[in-house]
Formats: C-alpha cells, structure tokens, sequence
C-alpha cells in the first residue's frame, strides 16, 4: 500500500526510463537473428524488474533453456523458434500493454508469463480481442476458465485441499485448528474462502479458525507469530497454512524460527514457498515445517535429474535450483509443441482446438495431460522442509489430480463447470443449463 | 566387519530347520561369549556374530528403521525405547539429528557421530571399510518427530548435563507420555538443580493429569502445579483436557484457565509494548539517515531505501567471503560489515551528491524524480550484478534465537537492533554536537552565506553531510539483513515509512525523528491485534495525514531563523 504513494506521482517517469532501456536491450537483441530466416516467435512475459522479478526472472531464463534446447532439436515445423522477451516491470497495466506489443508488434505465436493473479487478469482481454494463447505457469485461486488461456499451474483442488487433508491425516498430525494467514489479495483471500468452507464442512467450529492478512512486503511479524503461538495454546492441535506472497516469507519464518515455533507443535504448510524462496534463508530453524506443490527438485525421477542438469548448465551455475512454476513451463511448452506439431500450424484457434487431451511427461516421473477445462492433471506432493533448503516428500496423492477450475466448495462456483471442448464455455451452470455463470 | 557377515545372511525365507537349529546354537553361544568378551574383543569375528545372531528387542527394533516407512519407523523407536540397551539414547539422538543412516539392503542401521564417523548401531563400534552403498538418512515427519522428542525426553531425564534433563523434562510436558512416570519420579527423588526440579514436576503433573487412572485429587493438585507455570504451555495443558474428566477436575483446570488469562492480559499489554519498541527502532534506523539528507539538507532523497539495501548486500558480500575464507569468523561478519557498509553507501551516498545533486539544490520536484530515478537505476544494478533472488544473509549465534522475560518472548536480534539503533542515534548526535564537522554542517544547512563567508567550503560540507546520511543508511542496512530479505527491493519497502517518520517528527530534528519513530511503531503495534496489519497500517497513515493537518512541521518544528532558510 504504502509503496504506491510513491509511485503515483513519479510512475510516468519511472515508466518512461524502464520502457527506454528494455526498448534498447531488447530491440538491439531482438533485431539480429530475425534477419536470419523466417522463424516462429515465442513471447516471453514474466517481470524482470520491480518486486515479482526475484520470481519471474527465474522463468524467464527457463523458457529460455526451453527454446534453445527446442532449437537444437531442430525447432518446430522446420523453423527455428524466436524468443521474444518483454520486461513488465511488476506493473499489472503494463502488462496489458507488454502482451498487446507481443501480439500485435511482434506478432509472437503464443506467450509464456505472468506470475501475480492480478497480472493475469490485465492481460485477459487483451488475449481475447487479439486471440492469442496464454501459459499460465504458476498455482492460483481457480475461478476462472478462459478459451485463451491454459493454466498450468495448480487449481486450489490441486494444492490447497489435499495440503489440508493430509494435515488432518494421522501423519500430519490431526490438526483441529487452523490459521489462514495471508497476504492481502486476490489469491490469498479466495483460497482462503474456499478454505473456510471447506474446513466447516469437515466439522471445524467458527472459532477453531483464525484468518489473518498482511499486506505485500510485511517485514514485522512479531506480533502475527505471536498472536498464531497465543491461537495455538488452546489445547487442540494447531496448524497454519500460509499464502503468504514472496518477499513477505523470508521475515516470517525467521520470526518463528526466532521465536521457537516448531514444526511439530505447530506445522506452517505453505502455498507459495518453494525451492527459491528458501534460497534466502537459514532453513535449520525450519525443520519439518511444509510446502504443497505439483513439483519439488528433490524429486528422485530420472527425467528431473536430466532437466536439473540442463538447468544448471544452461544458467551456468551448479547451485541453482528449479522449483514448481519451472515444472509449469516445461510441461506447458511441451504440451504447445506438441498441439502446434499435430495441427502443424502455430493458428492460435487451430493450437487451442488441439490442446485439450495432450498429454506432456511431468518432472516427477508421470504423465501429465490437458483437460478440456484447460486446466491440467498433476501429482501432489506434501515436502517437509530440510536443512539444506531443499525439501523431502512426506506424502503425495496416489494418482494424478485434475485440476479444478471452478471450486465445489464456494457457493457462487459449484455448480459451474468448465469445457471447451463439447460445451465451448468457460463458466457453464449445470443448474441452469446456461453459459454464463453463476446467476 | 559386520559388513561380511551381513551380506552372507541367509534371506529369512529360504531358512530351513536345520539352519535355524544353528543359528539357536551359534544364538546361544554367542550370548555367553559376547558376556565374556564384548569389551575386549572390539575388532573381529565375534561381536559380528552377536550382532546379526543376537536378535533382542533392541535388535529387532533397529531392524525396523530399515523399512523407510514412517509407521515401521514408530515401532522402531518405541521399540528402541523401551530396550534398555545403552545405545538407546545415542540412537534417538541421531534420529532427531538426522544423523541415523541405514541400508536396506543390508538391513543395517549407522549412526553417523560429529566428526563424520560411520558407527554401527547395533554394536557401537565405528564401522571398518566401505559403508553399503545404498545408504541414506531414516527420515522423519511432524508426527515421528513428537514421539522421538517424547522417547528422547524419557530417556536423557537422568543425563548428567543439566541443560539436557531440562530439554527432557520440557519433552515430556509436551508428550504426557505416561511410560515417562517411573522415570520421573526417580529423575525427582535425585535432582539437584531447582530450575530442572520444578520442570520436572511440572512435566509430571502434565502426565498425571492426562492420566485416565489418576485420581481426582492428584489431577487437582497437578492442575495447581500447571497453575503456577502461568505460560501459554500451561494453558494448553489445561485446554486440551479430554471431555471425559471428572466435573471437580473440570472446574479445578477453567478456574485455572481464566486466573492465568487475567495475568497474561498485563503481559499481553507489555509484550506489544516491545514489539512497538522494536518496530520503532527499525523505523528509526531506517529513517535516521533520512533526518540527516532530508531533514538536515532539505534533500528528497528518494534512493535513501537503496543506501539501505547496499548496506544489506555489503553485508551478504561480507559474509559470503568469511564462509568462503574463514568459517570461524562468522560470528564477528556483523562487526566487520558495519564499517564497510557505512564507507560503501558513504562514498556512493558523496558520489551522488557530486554527481546529481548539487545541481538540483532548490529544486526539489527535479531533485525528486531524479533521486527516484536512480533508485531504479541503483536496483537493476544490484539486480544484475547478484541476480533477483534472495540472498542468504546469515545470524550469527548470538543475534539467533530468543529468551522469556517473565511471560513475553524477546527475540535477540530484535533485541540487539534495538541496542545498535540507540548507539547510532547517539554517535550522531555527538557528531553534531560535539566534532567541528557537526558545527560546519549545522553552520552549511543554517545559514549557507554566511557560513560560505567565515570560511567554510560549503560544497565539501554538503557532499559529506550527504555521504554521513548515507552511511548510516548503510549501518541500517546491516541490521535490517538480520531481520529482512536481502534482496534489489529491500530498501523500497522503507523509504514511504522513512519519509512518514522523518515528516511526523518535525523536519530538521533529531529527536523528533526518535519520538516520531518509536510513537509510530508503539500505536502501529497496539492498533495491530485489534485492526489487523492491513487496517492498522492505513489507520496510522489517517492519523498521521490529520496530525500534519494541524501541526505542519510535525511533532517538534524548528523555530528561530533556520525556518525561513
């Protein structure tokens, strides 16, 4: 909130001086192999500067790897493919105008990017009027269904509810009561909605859940950590699952760390710490605190060590790690090479026709496949964390999970359905028989 | 040496009678021998044999950690537990520790020791020659670590250090593990140290009163002990009481309950206070530096969060070069950063001055946006050279963990950046107060003529006014490392609340900038439990945005002719 005080009067500035230099680097680097020989044009939309860049750069540089590796195997439909990358700057408008460049200026075939819900959403329109496709890489709130885009990220059903339930499972240590904490937007909050809901269906009383919202950036946890440790006291077995966002994390764990909330009184699962994320700290204090996701680079599979490897080569540092929105990409690309093979056309109508019913491998050994509600199937994996930052898989599903793009436990959503493929709609009502939503 | 006989053990399926009738005799051998020779022997043939022969429940439960699954793992620790072999600590030990290694091939069990060491669990001799190749950690989840803690607690209640049987007594108030009775009673009856003492009672009251056979009257009592703890483990004690207790127990643990919730209202109270105290000195910190460039000098430094943030990464480099070079220096990193961040962000802080601002003075919209612009500029920059991601900046041992006053937890680097503030704050007041520097800079920002005309090289005052504001935006940044990311956008999420402080306080003050600083941050902590962080905050900036309403030039405005300069 407070940051953009200053950025209202100063954005034209800011925004003319970051337009100019990436208008320069990438123009300069974009200008060279277009020359060469008719290619296909891949967008590249992730934040390389402002605050989601210490996300996105990382996928940036994977879709990069992508490529070049796409590249080496000869490119696609005998041409050679083109990354065109674009700094959106953690502006969410400017997003909406990066991705109009993309399309209209570059005339790019499909766009990999977006990291925030709220960045997603500026574009949308903008793929719709233009009638582009849209990668989705990263684990959202749900709710949505868009013909343009395909999600490859985890729906809630996909991380959020199996996290809970194994919480609640013997091994997870039975918890009966619960803190939502998190940080103050639209992810955080409708998770945490479909959360609640689905807590007291299971049973959990009114007063057996805490909620609890910070806003982007909280650097002062004492008095969250404390009120969580004063919640956990009551006699029941307490867990916490956080949403919180990014930069927000690093200070939260160091706080309970600090102030000796431990793992196994009260377990922290959380949605939005990854691999990278834990990069920035001493995880030593961590120990046995947990992460859900569809992906983690302990995972033993063959096929996640040869991408490991060609990660560390190709971003020339053995130490990096990959993490779950990474996976994302890799199976989305995948999934786009594919459709664009079998249609042998990069036609975005043509492209979205085909996906549904692709099947791409994931990093963990599986298959993954697109359903017609563009959402995709992935395993969930419950990590503990380690004390070297990584993390061990104390749990997973048994099979792979489709995703969900309308939550069964909201009651604006549940009878919503999604299919492109034999409804052609994004928000069908099952009840009404109609496409358009819930009312 | 075990290694051979291991592997030649016939699998248990293909044992045949007469196999069996063999290994009963070498069993029964073995045992009479090892009894004679155990100790003697350490290398050889015949602890081997007890080892693979001897299967005992200690064995046996050794055994289960090979399984790598988490419930086979449980009966391998109770089993281990209850063994009343020697080892038995030493094994729960390195399981907590991570450091229990088994083969399941081999079906063996390994403790690695500190020095790196492969021991066997099962005779604890160090292991000769290559270990199995399949080795890995036992691993562990939430739920096994509560009953090795419960296990290691029951076992270690005699251990001879006394912080160690202070660590069980706290393990088994947690566990009300009932099998920990015996034990503590005889851990009571011997112990000397009051401290360890009365945790051992307490944790014998917890499992007194989760025990369904205990009488009534002993619950009581327990609920009594539990009472005088007075801490929220007490209270959970007290709230997790299972519905089937008696109505007098009952009674006895919510009269409990509400006496030690009234007293910890006071300390609820107390422990907001030094969290605001704390909040306060990171605001203070941050915006300290601020009250020197913005509120000395009059310049709206908007790249005043990126000194910041280069005292922060000064210290990563720092530390990153003890790690590499000099381990054990670690713990002094925070001592060796704090001069070079203050001349890293000094002399970048005098080369903007130089370079950028001494052409803007009294154009303070120009000197904004040029300012702002190189914050990105200063960003990017410190994004390419180290790249987006967080870096590790590490606590030393004594800035870690945190230690209860009374009923409130105060954390040590809290604590410590609370100390590191109050000494700077201090140093630059008798900077200005007391060195010819000081008297230049006040003379400079006073009145910049006349001081120009006693003889005071004005431009040189004002770049190392700047580069003093900046430096000790850099100390900053070595404090807020400990308790922040060290990332390119650290210092933009100080620099607004920088600015509400150094404005609240009065411009040009350097008190008001303490007061504003501590006054924020103790209303920002008491609003917070109530409103929340989000409301809390937008509630401070209704507050301050009425109070400069009414009072323009803050809580402590200047008088006299340095108004008008």
């Amino acid at each position: 909130m407070h940051r953009s005080i200053g950025a209202v009067a100063t954005r034209p500035f800011a925004r003319r001086l970051l337009a100019a230099t990436a208008g320069l680097t990438f123009g300069l680097a974009a200008a060279l192999p277009a020359m060469a020989q008719d290619t296909i044009k891949v967008g590249i939309l992730h934040s390389l500067s402002g605050t989601m860049a210490i996300s996105e750069t990382t996928l940036k540089d994977v879709m990069l790897m992508l490529i070049e590796e796409q590249n080496k195997k000869g490119g696609l439909l005998g041409k050679k493919l083109e990354a065109v990358v674009v700094d959106p700057a953690s502006n969410w408008p400017l997003f909406a105008e990066k991705a109009r460049e993309l399309i209209t200026k570059d005339k790019v075939a499909a766009v990999f990017g977006c990291w925030t819900s709220v960045s997603r959403k500026s574009v949308l329109p903008v793929f719709k009027e233009l009638n582009n496709i849209l990668f989705y890489p990263v684990q959202y709130e749900g709710e949505e269904s868009e013909r343009n885009v395909f999600y490859t990220g985890a729906a809630p059903n996909q991380q959020a509810i199996p996290a809970v339930d194994y919480l609640m499972s013997k091994d997870g240590g039975e918890a009966k009561r619960w803190v939502l904490a998190g940080t103050d937007y639209v992810y955080p909050r409708t998770t945490n909605k479909i959360l609640e809901a689905y807590l007291k269906q299971k049973g959990v009383a009114d007063a057996d859940i805490m909620i609890n919202y910070t806003p982007f950036g909280h650097s002062d946890w004492q008095t969250i950590v404390s009120d969580i440790k004063k919640f956990g006291s009551a006699g029941k077995k307490t867990a916490v699952v956080s949403t919180i966002n990014g930069d927000a994390n690093v200070p939260f764990y160091k706080e309970l760390g600090n102030q000796g909330v431990k793992a196994t009184q009260i377990p922290v699962v959380a949605f939005s710490v990854g691999e990278e994320e834990l990069a920035g700290i001493d995880t030593k204090p961590l120990l046995g605190h947990l992460a859900a996701w569809n992906y983690f680079m302990s995972d033993k599979a063959p096929i996640n060590a040869t991408f490991i490897k060609t990660w560390q080569t190709f971003i020339k540092n053995p130490k990096r790690v990959t993490n779950d929105p990474m996976e994302a990409h890799v199976i989305g690309f995948a999934m786009w090479v594919k459709a664009v093979e079998k249609v042998k056309s990069t036609d975005p109508d043509k492209v979205i026709d085909a996906l549904p019913g692709i099947e791409a491998p994931n990093l963990s050994g599986g298959t993954s496949k697109m359903l017609p509600n563009h959402h995709i199937t992935k395993p969930v994996f419950i990590g503990e964390v380690r004390g070297d930052g990584q993390f061990d898989v104390v749990w997973k599903t048994p099979g792979l999970v489709p995703g969900d793009a309308w939550s069964d436990f909201l009651p604006g959503s549940k009878d919503l359905e999604a299919d492109w493929v034999t409804l052609k709609c994004g928000n069908y009502n099952k009840v009404t028989k109609k496409c358009g939503g819930a009312s | 040496m075990g290694y051979h006989w291991a592997a030649s053990f016939p699998d248990a399926g293909t044992i045949t009678m007469r196999a069996f009738g063999d290994r009963f005799i070498a069993l029964v051998l073995a045992l009479i021998l090892s009894l004679i020779l155990s100790l003697i022997l350490s290398l050889g043939v015949l602890p081997a044999l007890t080892t693979g022969a001897c299967a005992g429940p200690y064995e046996d439960a050794l055994a289960r950690f090979t399984a790598d699954n988490f419930d086979d793992t449980i009966e391998g620790i109770n089993g281990v537990a209850a063994s009343g072999n020697p080892l038995a600590a030493t094994v729960i030990g390195a399981l907590q520790e991570g450091r229990l290694l088994f083969s399941a091939q081999d079906k063996r069990v390994f403790i690695k020791d500190k020095s790196d060491r492969l021991i066997d669990a099962a005779t604890g001799q160090p292991v000769v020659g290559d270990a199995p190749a399949d080795i890995s950690p036992v691993r562990l989840n939430n739920r096994l670590r509560g009953i090795v803690e419960a296990a290691l607690g029951g076992l270690t209640l005699m251990a001879p250090d006394p912080g160690k049987r202070l660590e069980a007594a706290q393990a088994v108030l947690k566990s009300k593990d009932a099998n920990a009775l015996p034990a503590l009673d005889q851990a009571i009856a011997k112990e000397t140290e009051p401290k360890v003492k009365q945790a051992l009672v307490e944790a014998r009251a917890a499992v007194v009163l989760y025990l369904d056979s205990a009488s009534d009257a002993d619950k009581i009592d327990a609920i009594a002990v539990i009472r005088q703890r007075g801490d929220q483990d007490a209270l959970a004690l007290l709230g997790g009481l299972p519905g089937s207790a008696s109505p007098a127990v009952k009674k006895a643990a919510a009269d409990a309950i509400a006496s030690i919730q009234n007293s910890l209202v006071i300390w609820t109270a107390l422990q907001n206070a030094w969290y605001g105290l704390s909040l306060g000195s990171v605001l203070l910190l941050a915006a300290i530096g601020l009250a020197i460039t913005f509120g000395v000098m009059g310049v709206i430094n908007m790249a005043h969060g990126e000194m910041v943030m280069l005292g922060a990464y000064t210290t990563y480099v720092v530390q990153e070069v003890i790690r590499a070079r000099n381990p054990a220096l670690f713990d002094y990193s925070l001592a060796i950063a704090i001069p070079l961040a203050f001349l890293v962000a000094g002399l970048v802080g005098i080369l903007i001055e130089r370079g950028i601002i001494r052409f803007l003075y009294g154009r303070p919209l120009e000197t904004l946006l040029a300012t702002w612009g190189l914050s990105l500029i200063l960003q990017q920059a410190v994004r390419t050279a180290f790249g987006p991601t967080n870096k590790d900046v590490g606590n030393p041992s004594w800035m870690s963990g945190s230690f209860d006053l009374g009923q409130i937890t105060i954390t040590y680097n809290r604590m410590w950046i609370i100390v590191f503030t109050l000494l700077i704050f201090v140093g630059l007041l008798a900077l200005l107060r007391l060195t010819r520097l000081g008297l230049e800079m006040r003379a400079v920002t006073q009145n910049r003529a006349m001081a120009a005309s006693m003889g005071i090289r004005t431009a040189r005052i004002d770049a190392l006014t700047f580069g003093l504001g900046s430096g000790i935006a850099g100390l900053a940044g070595v404090a807020l490392s400990q308790i922040d990311n060290v990332s390119p956008n650290l210092g933009q999420g100080y620099i607004i609340d920088s600015f509400l402080v150094v404005v609240f306080g009065g411009v040009g003050n350097l008190w008001g900038t303490l007061v504003g600083a501590f006054t924020l941050g103790i209303a920002n902590k008491f609003l917070e439990p109530f409103a929340g962080a989000v409301l809390g905050k937008i509630a401070i900036l209704v507050l301050i945005i009425l109070f400069i309403q009414k009072r323009p030039r803050g809580l402590f405005a200047l008088k006299g002719r340095a108004v008008e300069a």
